[in-house]
């Protein structure tokens, strides 16, 4: 079912990730948490904004081993660490982050 | 019960896996599908190496540009290897020199090897997968 962002009908596929990621915007994450019962915090939004830039220059979603090591390597050990991103993203940090940051499911996710 | 967060320790053997890459990178589906296998295979920590050869060196040319054929250039995402782990990338010498490409026209960092040195390291692995 597509979701409804800034008056505009966006489409998903059948485990919600957006299927055109071009059309993100910021207001995309906030909706999609919102329906998982989650208020995005400036954390959040710290691993989200790291996913679109990994995104746009390596063209795929992290596998999670490897997002969390680039973070620990971008944002410091105390938040390149499981427990932290799981804290964050209790669906699996990847899963769900890529969902909220509008990129393609992780290579290697099953 | 362990949590979520301590399960990302993956057991179970660890094997060299080799992928040959022979083809252009477009025009079929070969490149693209060999670097998801080997992205996979990286996700799960196995012991990953790649062979250019053939057409397959232009798979990691420089300043790739897929606007006329409308298809996507993946060819950033050979540059996420090194993030994977996956940092064993061999090209073969001959299929570099005959294309005349050297290695400052590919966009990862590779070891260039002779035939005969490809043979031996294609001995030492235990699965050897070609594109």
């Amino acid at each position: 079912m597509p979701i409804e962002v800034n008056g505009k009908s966006l489409e998903v596929d059948e485990e919600g990730y957006l299927a055109n990621l071009n059309e993100w915007e910021p207001e995309v994450a906030t909706i999609m948490a919102r329906e998982d019962g989650t208020e995005l915090t400036e954390n959040h939004w710290e691993v989200i904004n790291f996913l679109r830039e990994y995104y746009e220059e390596y063209q795929i979603a992290p596998a999670v081993r490897v997002l969390t090591k680039a973070i620990g390597k971008k944002l410091g050990k105390d938040k390149g660490n499981s427990k932290y991103l799981y804290e964050l993203f209790p669906y699996g940090p990847a899963k769900q982050a890529c969902k909220y940051s509008g990129l393609p499911k992780p290579t290697g996710c099953v | 019960m362990a949590e979520p967060w301590e399960d990302d320790e993956l057991d179970g053997p660890v094997r060299k896996f080799m992928y040959v890459n022979r083809r252009a990178p477009y025009g079929t589906i070969y490149a693209l599908e060999s670097l998801e296998v080997v992205l996979i295979a990286a996700a799960f920590e196995q012991d990953v190496s790649l062979v250019f050869m053939d057409d397959g060196v232009y798979q990691i040319k420089k300043e790739q540009n897929t606007d006329a054929i409308g298809v996507k250039n993946f060819s950033p995402t050979y540059r996420a290897l090194e993030g994977y782990d996956v940092e064993k990338l061999y090209v073969e010498k001959e299929s570099l020199e005959s294309r005349g490409l050297t290695i400052d026209d590919l966009i990862v960092p590779v070891q260039v090897v002779e035939k005969d040195q490809l043979a031996e390291l294609m001995e030492e692995q235990e699965v050897i997968l070609s594109f």
